[in-house]
């Protein structure tokens, strides 16, 4: 299968090592992976703070970025990004008056898969150690990020890839649905709200007693992980396709960085 | 312009670019077949979840099991349609409240108890509509009194709502009863008794 | 009426009444966060119902079947409003009930209290209204010299202790029992003075307190949560026995409804009746349900008015992204089940309308542009908890974004100089239009590492950045983006799988 890879804006220039997990698995798993060069950022964090007129250029080109490859899917290692692409851009094609974008942004929007949809719905992955090679002998526990668990109805999808992972101790997480409180520009504009909602996940994910939590969207992990990080805690954050890209002979992480336990080296 | 006329052509104006909706899909349950003990049983359980007490009993028992449940009410009142073999005309304690002899509601207030019947009842949310009929009352005399005993004809028993409603008069006062008064006002955890009847009783009768 | 001025384009009148906010949300919001005893209150409470709405919502297994018919046939009913509205009144009206039309809060308020001085009366008793609360009733018949006595045990606990409403199901679910009882001590008449926090005997200590009141009323308000057009009929969902007491003992009845209220038939009650009561207090069914239509003879107040009301809602209807939160039944599952008022509470959203169907309702009633409401539709993580359990599905996320949308465009061109956010977003537009604009930024990235401290930790930003590191810090950037790895390092593996299909 040929797959196109979005690798989202933040994954591309905060966390380039998910991404490139990502191509990992997809690789090991035989399939071809591209990487539309055009491509930058599905727009969500101006349609969410509401420069429509901003976000229609965005979309426009993220719609014109996957036009120009040839692919069986999309995939992208992001809840969020994904449920924007199939959800919010036809919405904003048409409130822009484009309904040409609208149809072409939900033809891309339905060849578009979360990671965990693709690898679970179309690969057939069940058994992430036994088909992936995937091996991660740490105590861990998981966070469902929002926009996949209710926009995109992922389920268990991530979590059950996770707890598949050879070595893998999976802890609970406390009120696990909750929202860790990113939101995008909500955390600037409503940062004391924002605050307190990173408090209480924070609280929950140590009380775990997890050497890190894990999850499907490197903006919430980027946001639990700097809340972690400003309170000192040891625990930090690692999206669950670096985990699966994990092996014995090439633990964490593509980066070169050493995932031992508590934190990074 | 009437304030009729000019909000009606507000909505008018604000409705030009809506969307004519579909039919609305109606896929939730509207039929049920439930054996008539299940049934009890369900709206058994419903009824004494929410605090209430519940006898069952066949036809032949009702009288006694009234008497029973009445026995510590210093006074109690009936509406005028109540069938006669269910109370004992002597009783001193008994009002009759009927069109052209109501009771006050200061008299109601000074009135212990109810017995009324029931038009139907809705196993699945253990709930139990009174219509105002005759062997009902008009709803202050369900309202007033601290104490409500309730028969419920098993005749009368449905398991969900939707079968419920096509046996309703809708046009009548109705009042939809789901257990004793209760407030879930106070950090949001149920308590029984408030404004309402405190106590209600529930007489599910078979073979009626 | 006649046909004459159907069609006609009017302006969208807005709503005025207790809904304009005079905070914005994130001062508001600072300021209840800072209430430890209100946010353990509503964390205790809010958790509580949220446990119990889950667990009977799981009993039903054609939940989501409900949810559907609720949705379609409120979508049905704003597309047919004016027809649905007229039928209403017919049968209402034949049935001896008599109809008020209001368009905004004023106009209902006069109406109510001429109808109460029709009745040489100066009391009056409430159930729990919302619409009444909206437009400030108690406050204008103060005025006039009428006291209101609201009759619902939390209502009468906001009113007892001077408060205002923080829920639109439970205003009072900002005190826990102690303060109850604390309030009931101070302010409640001939109560008992050794009475304790027990909710039970709280509850006792209501029923003393009204039980007068109710006996002689000669006048009740009421508000109603449905009203069936084929049949005229009007339905009060309670649980005290308050609302009984109020519509059935008066001899004058009068209920303030807004328009979207209505539905077409008796058949939707079994719908809406199994949604309502399983979304708000999280029972299978509440207590007690009135139904009314019109006068009965014999039974219950002869006196009978009902004041529809538009007060915004006209202008919320003509909003095409917007219009389905007037579907909104009251049911408070949205704000029980959201994480920003678990954590502020109702009193920071500053309108009748707390949560986030507040957050959409109250700039849709008012218009976008009234004081500080444009703060409200910011006030969420767009976490779309309140979508999963809005009874009749409306998309609060999706109507947050189109109402910031609405005052980002209501605001371009107003401004001499641009926010940091405007240049914020026009920075990053220019950059996400384009990969080539994303690579020429990305080789940047190596410099971001100058901003970080030894740990590789960036700890403090400027301006509305300095909101993300109050509290938060940001890794250092990578030394190389993941584009450029792709351009300059990958080495692809030859599939094994050939394209399928």
């Amino acid at each position: 299968m040929k797959i196109a890879l979005f690798a989202t804006c933040i994954v591309d220039a905060m966390y380039p090592q998910t991404a490139r997990a990502t191509v990992k698995i997809l690789e090991r798993l035989g399939h071809e992976v591209v990487f539309p060069a055009g491509q930058a950022c599905c727009g969500q964090m101006h349609i969410n703070s509401g420069y429509m007129d901003e976000a229609l250029p965005v979309v426009a080109n993220h719609v014109k970025a996957f036009e120009a490859e040839t692919y069986d899917v999309a995939v992208a290692p992001s809840g969020s990004c994904v449920a924007s692409v199939k959800h919010q851009h036809p919405v904003l094609a048409e409130r822009c008056g484009d309904s040409a974008l609208k149809a072409r942004a939900e033809a891309v929007g339905a060849k578009t898969y979360e990671l965990s949809q693709l690898l679970v719905d179309v690969l057939g992955v069940t058994n992430a150690a036994g088909q992936l090679g995937s091996h991660f002998p740490h105590r861990i526990t998981y966070h469902p990020s929002c926009h996949g668990m209710r926009s995109l109805k992922l389920g268990d999808r991530q979590l059950d890839l996770l707890k598949s992972v050879g070595g893998i101790e999976v802890a609970d997480l406390p009120e696990a649905d909750q929202c860790c409180g990113f939101g995008g520009t909500f955390s600037m504009k409503n940062a004391d709200v924002s605050s307190a909602m990173l408090e209480d996940k924070a609280r929950n994910v140590v009380s775990t007693g997890a050497s890190l939590c894990s999850g499907g969207d490197a903006s919430c992990l980027m946001h639990i992980g700097g809340g972690l990080s400003r309170t000192k805690s040891e625990t930090t954050t690692l999206h669950f396709a670096e985990i699966l890209a994990s092996t014995i002979d090439e633990p964490v992480s593509v980066t070169g960085e050493i995932f031992v336990g508590k934190g990074r080296k | 312009m009437s304030a009729k006329e000019e909000i009606l052509s507000r909505i008018t104006a604000a409705l030009h670019d809506a969307p004519n909706p579909g039919p609305v899909p109606r896929d939730y349950r509207t039929t049920s077949d439930m054996a008539e003990a299940e049934l009890i049983e369900l709206l058994v359980d419903r009824l004494e979840d929410y605090k209430a007490h519940v006898d069952v009993v066949d036809a032949p028992g009702l009288p006694a099991t009234i008497v029973e449940r009445l026995k510590d009410a210093t006074s109690y009142v009936i509406p005028h349609g109540i069938d006669e073999r269910w109370f004992d005309a002597a009783d001193t304690r008994l009002r009759i409240d009927a069109p052209g002899a109501v009771l006050s509601v200061s008299e109601l207030d000074e009135t212990s108890a109810v017995l009324t019947s029931s038009a139907v009842s809705v196993a699945e949310s253990g709930t139990i509509v009174l219509d105002g009929t005759a062997n009902q009352g008009r709803r202050a005399i369900s309202l007033v009194p601290d104490h409500h005993v309730c028969v419920v004809p098993v005749s009368s028993i449905v398991r969900l709502l939707p079968e419920a409603l096509p046996r309703m008069d809708i046009t009548r006062p109705l009042t939809w009863i789901s257990g004793p008064s209760a407030t879930s006002d106070i950090e949001l955890e149920r308590v029984e008794g408030v404004h309402g009847p405190r106590q209600l009783d529930v007489i599910i009768v078979k073979g009626l | 009426m006649s046909n004459v001025f159907m069609g006609m384009p009017a302006l969208p009148v807005f709503g005025d009444g207790n809904l304009h906010i005079e905070e914005p949300f994130p001062a508001a919001a600072h300021r209840e966060l800072g209430n430890t005893q209100m946010r353990a209150n509503l964390r205790h409470a809010t958790h509580t119902i949220r446990d119990k709405r889950l667990k009977v919502v799981a009993e039903l297994p054609d939940w989501e079947e409900l949810r559907d018919a609720g949705s379609a046939t409120k979508d049905l009913v704003m597309a047919n409003l004016p027809a649905l509205l007229e039928e209403f009144e017919k049968n209402f009206t034949a049935r001896g009930g008599i109809i008020h039309w209001a368009r905004d809060s004023h106009e209902a308020n006069k109406i109510v209290a001429d109808l109460i001085r029709e009745q040489n009366t100066t009391e009056v008793v409430k159930v729990k209204s919302m619409a009444t609360q909206e437009i400030g009733l108690n406050e204008y018949l103060e005025e006039q010299g009428i006291s209101a006595f609201e009759t619902d045990l939390a209502e009468l606990i906001v009113q007892l202790g001077h408060d205002k409403p923080s829920h639109i199901l439970v205003p009072a679910i900002h005190k826990n029992r102690t303060e109850v009882r604390d309030i009931f001590l101070k302010e409640m008449p001939n109560v008992d003075p050794n009475l304790t926090d027990e909710p039970r005997l709280l509850a006792m200590a209501a029923r003393e307190h009204l039980r007068r009141k109710f006996l002689s009323a000669k006048v009740a308000i009421s508000g109603a949560n449905f009203a069936l057009a084929d049949s005229g009929t009007l339905a009060v969902v309670e649980s005290e026995g308050n609302g009984r007491m109020c519509l059935t003992l008066p001899e004058t009845l009068i209920t303030v409804m807004g328009i979207e209220k209505l539905l077409p038939a008796k058949e939707d009650l079994e719908v809406f009746m199994q949604l309502l009561p399983r979304s708000s207090t999280g029972e299978r069914m509440n207590p007690y349900t009135s139904l009314w239509t019109g006068v009965t003879e014999g039974d219950g107040p002869q006196n009978v008015h009902l004041v529809l009301l538009d007060n915004g809602r006209t202008a919320a209807l003509a909003d095409k992204y917007g219009r389905t939160a007037l579907n909104c039944i009251r049911c408070s599952a949205c704000m029980n089940v959201c994480p920003v008022y678990e954590r502020t509470g109702g009193h920071a959203y500053g309108s009748t309308y707390p949560g986030p169907i507040g957050a959409i309702l109250t700039p849709l009633l008012t218009g976008i542009k009234s004081e500080e409401n444009s703060s409200l539709p910011y006030a969420s993580s767009l976490c779309g908890a309140c979508f999963d359990a809005c009874p009749v599905k409306i998309n609060i996320p999706e109507i947050l974004v189109h109402l910031r949308g609405e005052d980002v465009d209501s605001k371009r061109g107003t401004k001499k100089l641009p926010t940091q956010m405007d240049l914020m977003m026009k920075g990053a537009g220019w950059a996400f239009s384009s990969g080539k604009h994303l690579a020429l930024l990305e080789k940047g990235l190596p410099f971001g590492k100058l901003a970080a401290g030894r740990d590789k930790k960036i700890k403090r930003l400027p301006g509305i950045a300095a909101g993300w590191t109050q509290s938060r810090d940001i890794p250092a950037p990578p030394a190389q983006s993941f584009r450029d790895w792709w351009k300059k390092d990958h080495t692809p593996v030859a599939p094994t799988h050939q394209q399928e299909n």
